[in-house]
């Protein structure tokens, strides 16, 4: 009798283990997020194997030797034309996303501060660039920096200068502007939501206490909504980046980026491995960069107090 | 505390389009003075709160701050601090930073500033928290870090928005007291908004009780509580019954009315009470009748039927019928004479001092 129950029970639970397993929350969990998980595995995590592995391996004219080889690297890392591209690229991306957040700043400040109830509308407005294409964008900025565009015959009408000047177009200047406004909503978007976060009471309480405008805003604001602005940077620095279809249509020969580089190798020179190093040695450089930007900010917060 | 006037409202209107959000305001609150404002909630009083620090400006009429005029001067130039109801604790600081926050402007050396803090710490009971981070606090630590870091201020006048109606009841009953203790070991004039009777009857020098954008009384709490001006003053402040009386003469400060139930009565005349008219309220409050047992007897006397019995652990309340009365009294008796016991039904009389019998404008 006491036999028959106890063979009895491992089965019973191994039944009921079964059952809990397809119906655990982890399991459940597993299952409704597989869709995508399966989806950014196969269009995020496959792509970036693929070049990391090409990265390791040398190309030999139409075919690829798969032996593996640090040679990539060697060039990479080594070749001053693309320590050089690869620096100019980090540069203008840090320029950019300076001049972003600094403009983008004072537009969330007066939405958030007073938009009153046409917030919904401020937000609205500053998506209406967005309603056509990038590069038409681009193209409207090289009607106004060209050398018989808007800002020139302005100027001359003027009387700044007398003949046009070609120091606006094809050069790196023309680049970080040109990126700048494009990137402009985007870094809109996360400090104008860090900032109406932020408790009303809060700057009350610091007027209170004795600040003035200036003092309330670099005390409790600015640290405050110091999340949404490390969000602004990164959003805006790291897609700039990689971009190479601004310095191509406005940089001329001064602006060209590491991603003109890595296009060309993966088009014309046709050296699809050196192109990969490239571009995993870029992913790494703007890795670092941008945790180093993320720990100096935290840093400064702490010095604000 | 001086007889010196601290803050003075001198017709001070508030309007919000044509509402008015607080309507003729004159008040006069003393140095060192623990001063309440209390009403509903909607009745002005943190519009006049917020009128004294300086976040929001009068209509028309002044204040004035130790007999400066307060128009055109900021929030940030005032001589006064605030607990904000919901604390406004900085975030991204440490107890200590934030308590040292207005400090900061004030260039104090290093040893002072950091002495205040410790004091102001101290002052609050929460000595040794200063490394503390603001997140990591209790509700009544970041009532008292609040609390602590105005006080640092030293400021002339210390304003307390709803301070204690986040904090559970037990918590709260403490703070009052403690609060009561600090303000007369700082002697600084503290002016508090509230809308819970009991904390402003336990913790005020002086109590105004608003309705409506009016201060419809000002006087001490004992005052306000057994000689409402009005019958909403009177409500407010908890339990009270109401009985119709009829003018019978008006002598001066004096006043004789005439009732059913409690006879004739000559009570002082109530401050609103206008001489037209020939009826108005008279009030008692239900601890004020006593349930008289078996043969005892007292000199004024009403006769009833207990209609209820409502049990509150210390205190019983019950319900009683007196003929001739439009509504039946409302008596509370603590429970150590077997109040809990008395039947629903039975006859009762119930003692009373004509003097608990206050005469109100309606």
């Amino acid at each position: 009798m006491t036999e028959a129950v106890e063979a009895a029970v491992p089965t019973r639970t191994a039944r009921g283990h079964r059952k809990s397993l397809l119906q655990s929350e982890q399991s459940r969990g597993l299952a409704l997020i597989s869709p995508t998980f399966a989806y950014a595995l196969v269009l995020l995590v496959a792509p970036i194997l693929v070049v990391v592995a090409h990265s390791f391996w040398t190309q030999d004219y139409l075919t690829i030797d798969r032996t593996f080889t640090l040679e990539n690297y060697r060039i990479a890392l080594t070749e001053p034309i693309y320590r050089d591209l690869l620096m100019r690229s980090l540069v203008i991306s840090l320029l950019v996303s300076f001049f972003t957040v600094i403009l983008a700043y004072p537009i969330a400040f007066y939405i958030s501060f007073h938009g009153g109830r046409y917030k919904g509308i401020w937000l609205f407005l500053i998506t209406v660039p967005f309603w056509t294409s990038y590069l038409l964008r681009v193209m409207s900025w090289k009607v106004i920096l060209g050398y018989n565009g808007v800002l020139n015959s302005g100027l001359m009408g003027l009387g700044v200068i007398d003949e046009p000047s070609t120091a606006f177009l094809y050069n790196t200047t023309a680049v970080v502007i040109t990126l700048t406004h494009a990137w402009a909503a985007f870094a809109v978007l996360p400090i104008f939501v860090s900032l109406e976060k932020i408790d009303r009471t809060l700057i009350e309480a610091a007027i209170d206490l004795g600040d003035g405008p200036v003092r309330r805003f670099l005390r409790v604001v600015l640290p405050l909504s110091l999340p949404g602005v490390i969000a602004a940077l990164l959003i805006v620095m790291i897609p700039t980046v990689g971009d190479y279809v601004t310095p191509k249509l406005v940089g001329g020969k001064d602006g060209v980026m590491i991603a003109n580089a890595i296009q060309a190798q993966f088009g014309k020179a046709s050296n699809w491995p050196l192109g990969a190093a490239l571009s995993v040695t870029t992913m790494a450089v703007v890795t670092a960069m941008a945790g180093g930007i993320v720990l100096l900010l935290r840093w400064s917060r702490r010095l604000m107090r | 505390m001086s007889d010196r006037p601290m803050i003075e409202i001198r017709n001070v209107t508030r309007s919000y389009g044509s509402f008015k959000a607080l309507d003729d305001a004159k008040l006069s609150i003393r140095e060192g003075e623990f001063f309440s404002l209390l009403g509903p909630s909607g009745c002005g009083k943190t519009t006049l709160l917020r009128m004294i620090a300086g976040f929001d400006n009068p209509t028309s009429g002044s204040i004035f701050i130790d007999g400066q005029p307060m128009a055109g001067i900021a929030a940030n130039r005032r001589p006064t601090n605030m607990v904000f109801q919901s604390y406004a604790i900085f975030p991204h600081l440490n107890v200590g930073e934030n308590v040292s926050y207005g400090l900061k402007r004030l260039k104090l050396d290093a040893g002072e500033e950091k002495r205040r803090v410790e004091e102001a710490l101290e002052q609050v009971s929460l000595t040794g928290l200063g490394k503390r981070g603001a997140t990591e606090l209790s509700g009544g630590q970041r009532q008292r870090v609040a609390l602590a870091r105005a006080l640092v201020m030293r400021p002339k006048v210390l304003l307390l928005d709803e301070p204690l109606s986040a904090l559970d009841k037990k918590l709260r009953e403490q703070m009052q007291v403690e609060l009561r203790r600090l303000q007369q070991a700082v002697g600084i004039t503290f002016i508090l908004v509230t809308h819970d009777q009991y904390e402003a009857l336990a913790m005020s020098d002086r109590i105004a009780v608003m309705f409506g954008g009016r201060i419809a009384q000002v006087d001490k709490p004992q005052e306000i509580y057994q000689r409402p001006a009005t019958r909403q003053v009177a409500d407010f402040l908890g339990g009270m019954n109401f009985v119709k009386a009829d003018v019978v003469a008006v002598n001066g400060e004096t006043i004789t009315l005439e009732t059913l139930g409690f006879g004739r009565i000559t009570t002082a005349k109530p401050a609103g009470f206008s001489g037209n008219g020939a009826s108005t309220t008279l009030g008692i409050r239900p601890e004020r009748l006593r349930v008289m047992w078996d043969d005892e007897k007292a000199k004024h006397e009403i006769a009833g039927k207990v209609i209820e019995r409502h049990y509150f652990g210390e205190i019983t309340q019950l319900v009683v019928n007196v003929d001739g009365l439009e509504k039946p009294l409302s008596v509370t008796e603590t429970n150590d004479f077997g109040a809990d016991d008395i039947p629903v039904g039975a006859p009762i009389r119930l003692g009373y001092d004509p003097d608990a019998l206050v005469a109100m404008a309606d």
